[in-house]
C-alpha cells in the first residue's frame, strides 16, 4: 500500500495488518539534528493520534503521534544508539510498527501529493 | 543586602509611564468582592526597630546545649572557610542561575558538585541538587515509575526515614500508584517478606542504609532479586557514611537519593538543606532537575552549560520529568566547598571518626544498668537505646543537664515508648560523651 501522511508529520505504510510508522523528511528538517528518540513499549496499545513516542533534537522536543491505532509489535532499537539515522533517511527509517486495529483509518490520512500540498501551506 | 524603598516621586514616575492614576488601578482587573479587605499587617518599623525585634527573637534560641540528636540531620563540624567562600558576592545567592550560561562560575561550581556527588555515591549521573532528602526520594520513586512504564508499585523498606515516607506518599498521592510500606519488625529489613513481594509488577524498592534506626545491612542480594524482575533499586544514604560504607555502585543500586545537610550545611531549624539524586547513566533522561554539562564555545574555550533540557518543563511542558526547575544552589555550593576542603582521604577519616565516637558511646551506654541497645545489626553513627523510663521523661531530664539527648521514637512509631535514637558525630569529644553517659547513669 502507498505511503500515507498525517497532519502531525508522521508517515505510515501498511503491509498486511502491520503498519510501519516514521517521520516525514519535512518534520525532521524542522527539528534539526535529532539527539534522542524515546521508543514506545512493545505490546502497548494506542488509539489513532495518541502520543506514544518522543523525539528530541538540538532545537526542540516533541511527541510522536501514531497516525493509526493498534498494538505496538516492533520498535526500531537501532535509533536508541543512532538517532541521527532519522536525519540521514527520514522517509525510509521506521520508528515503530503497529498491528493495526482499524485499517479504514488510513483513509483519513493524506497521500504524498496531498501532504506536499499541505506542507506548502505551513 | 540594603533595602532600597521607592520614593513617592519614583512611584509617580512609574505610574505616569504606564499611564495609570494610582497604584490601586493595577488591581482593577480583580473584582471588588474578591479583593482582601485587610492583610492584618502591623505598622511598618524603622530599620533600628527591625534589628531589635529580630535580636530579641534570636535570643530565644538555645544554642548552649550539646546535641546527640540525629535521625536525618546531624551536628557536624563546619569549617569556617565554607562561610567565607560561599558568601562571596560572586556566589552568594540562594537561587539557581536564570541566565544560566552567563554565570560560568556558578555553573562550574555546580559541575564540580556533580562530579563529587558521582564519586561519593558511585553513580554515573546526577543533577545540580534537589530541595532535600525527602523530596529527592519522592523524585526517585517517580523516576522508577517512569522507567517501569506500566509498573505501578513502589515498595518502601521499614528502615526508611518515616518523614521521607510521608513526603513520598504525599508526592505520589495523586498518581495512580500503590506505595507499600513494610512494617517495622526489628531494627533491620524484613528481607523474607520483601523477597516474597518482588515480582514484575514492582517498579522500584526504596531502602536506606544505614537505616533510620542506624543499622547497617548488605542489600546486594535484594538488589539482585529486583534486577531479575527488572525492578529498580533505590538507595538512600547519609553522605558521611559513604566514606566507609558500601556506595550505591557497590550494591548495584540504580538510583541514589539522600540529604546533603551533613556536607557543610547548618542545622538551623531543619534547614535549609539540599537533596541528592543520582543514577546510572542509562536513566539520565528520566532524572529531573538541572544538569550542568561541559562543552567548548565557538572559540574552542571550555564552557559550562545546562544540558539535556528537553527533560524540563520549559521545553517538555506537561511531559517534563518533574515540576522542579530549580536547585538548592547555595547549599550545594557549600557542600562542594566542604568536600573540596575535606578531600578524599579526609572523607574516610571523617566517616571513621563518626563510627568510632558513636561506637564508644554505644559501648559505654550498654554498660549502664537498665539501658540496652535495640539494634541487632552493626551501626554507623547512631543507634537506638531502650530505657527503663519513658523517653519523654529521659529527654526532659537530659535537657536539664544541658543535652539534646536524642530523638524520641514514640512520636514516629507505635510501641516505641522507651526508645530513643542517639547519635554521636565527629564533633562530640570524649569528655562530652563521658559526661553524657554519667548523666544517663544518674537519670535511669
Amino acid at each position: 500500500m502507498a505511503k500515507r501522511y498525517s497532519n502531525e508529520h508522521e508517515w505510515a505504510i501498511l503491509d498486511g495488518e502491520v503498519a510501519s510508522i516514521g517521520l516525514s523528511a519535512y518534520a525532521v528538517e524542522q527539528l534539526g539534528d535529532i539527539t534522542f528518540v524515546e521508543l514506545p513499549e512493545i505490546g502497548a496499545e494506542a488509539d489513532k493520534d495518541d502520543s506514544i513516542a518522543f523525539i528530541e533534537s538540538v532545537k526542540a522536543a516533541s511527541d510522536i503521534y501514531t497516525p493509526v491505532g493498534g498494538e505496538v509489535v516492533e520498535v526500531n532499537e537501532e535509533l536508541e544508539d543512532k538517532p541521527e539515522l532519522l536525519n540521514e533517511a527520514a522517509e525510509t527509517t521506521w520508528v515503530f510498527k503497529l498491528k493495526v486495529s482499524d485499517a479504514s483509518e488510513f483513509e483519513t490520512l493524506m497521500d504524498e501529493a496531498g501532504y506536499k500540498t499541505y506542507i506548502e501551506t505551513l | 543586602m540594603p533595602y532600597t524603598p521607592h520614593t513617592a516621586q519614583d512611584v509617580q514616575k512609574m505610574l505616569d509611564i504606564i499611564g495609570i492614576k494610582e497604584e490601586s488601578n493595577l488591581f482593577d482587573a480583580i473584582p471588588q468582592e474578591l479583593r482582601a479587605k485587610s492583610f492584618n499587617l502591623d505598622e511598618g518599623l524603622s530599620e533600628f526597630e527591625v534589628f531589635d525585634n529580630f535580636a530579641a527573637l534570636a535570643n530565644q534560641n538555645d544554642t548552649s546545649k550539646v546535641s546527640f540528636l540525629g535521625g536525618g540531620y546531624y551536628d557536624h563540624v563546619i569549617p569556617t572557610a565554607i562561610d567565607a567562600l560561599s558568601t562571596r558576592s560572586e556566589f552568594y545567592t540562594a537561587y539557581t542561575p536564570y541566565q544560566a550560561e552567563a554565570s560560568q562560575g556558578t555553573l562550574q561550581a555546580l559541575y564540580e558538585f556533580q562530579s563529587m556527588i558521582c564519586e561519593l555515591t558511585g553513580m554515573e549521573a546526577t543533577n545540580a541538587s534537589m530541595y532535600d532528602g525527602g523530596t529527592a526520594m519522592a523524585e526517585a520513586a517517580l523516576m522508577a515509575i517512569r522507567i517501569g512504564r506500566k509498573r505501578k508499585k513502589i515498595i518502601i523498606d521499614s528502615g526508611v526515614n518515616p518523614i521521607y515516607i510521608k513526603i513520598v506518599k504525599t508526592y505520589l498521592a495523586y498518581h495512580d500508584l500503590e506505595v507499600i510500606v513494610l512494617h517495622v519488625k526489628s531494627d533491620g529489613s524484613d528481607k523474607e517478606t520483601l523477597l516474597d513481594m518482588i515480582d514484575d509488577s514492582i517498579a522500584g524498592y526504596i531502602f536506606q542504609n544505614p537505616n533510620f534506626f542506624g543499622s547497617i545491612e548488605d542489600y546486594s542480594d535484594i538488589v539482585k532479586a529486583l534486577h531479575e524482575v527488572k525492578a529498580l533499586a533505590i538507595m538512600s544514604s547519609y553522605p558521611i557514611a559513604l566514606g566507609i560504607l558500601q556506595s550505591a555502585k557497590d550494591v548495584d543500586a540504580d538510583i541514589f537519593c539522600g540529604d546533603g545537610q551533613s556536607l557543610g550545611n547548618y542545622l538551623g531549624f531543619g534547614g535549609p538543606s539540599f537533596g541528592i539524586l543520582a543514577c546510572k547513566e542509562k536513566y539520565i533522561r528520566n532524572l529531573p532537575g538541572r544538569i550542568v554539562g561541559i562543552t567548548d564555545d565557538a572559540e574552542g574555550r571550555r564552557s559550562y552549560v545546562l544540558t539535556l533540557q528537553a527533560r524540563e518543563q520549559h521545553i517538555r511542558r506537561d511531559k517534563a520529568t518533574s515540576n522542579i526547575c530549580s536547585n538548592q544552589n547555595l547549599m550545594a555550593l557549600r557542600a562542594t566547598i566542604f568536600m573540596s576542603l575535606i578531600g578524599k582521604e579526609g572523607f574516610v577519616k571523617l566517616s571513621n571518626q563518626n563510627y568510632n565516637n558513636s561506637s564508644y558511646l554505644k559501648d559505654e551506654l550498654s554498660k549502664v544498668d537498665g539501658v540496652s541497645i535495640y539494634n541487632q545489626n552493626p551501626t554507623f553513627n547512631e543507634f537506638v537505646i531502650e530505657l527503663p523510663i519513658s523517653s519523654t521523661d529521659f529527654i526532659n531530664k537530659m535537657e536539664d543537664k544541658n543535652f539534646f539527648a536524642g530523638l524520641k521514637l514514640d512520636a514516629l512509631y507505635e510501641n516505641f515508648e522507651n526508645r530513643v535514637l542517639v547519635s554521636a558525630t565527629e564533633k562530640r569529644t570524649k569528655a562530652q560523651i563521658d559526661e553524657f553517659v554519667a548523666c544517663v547513669k544518674e537519670i535511669v
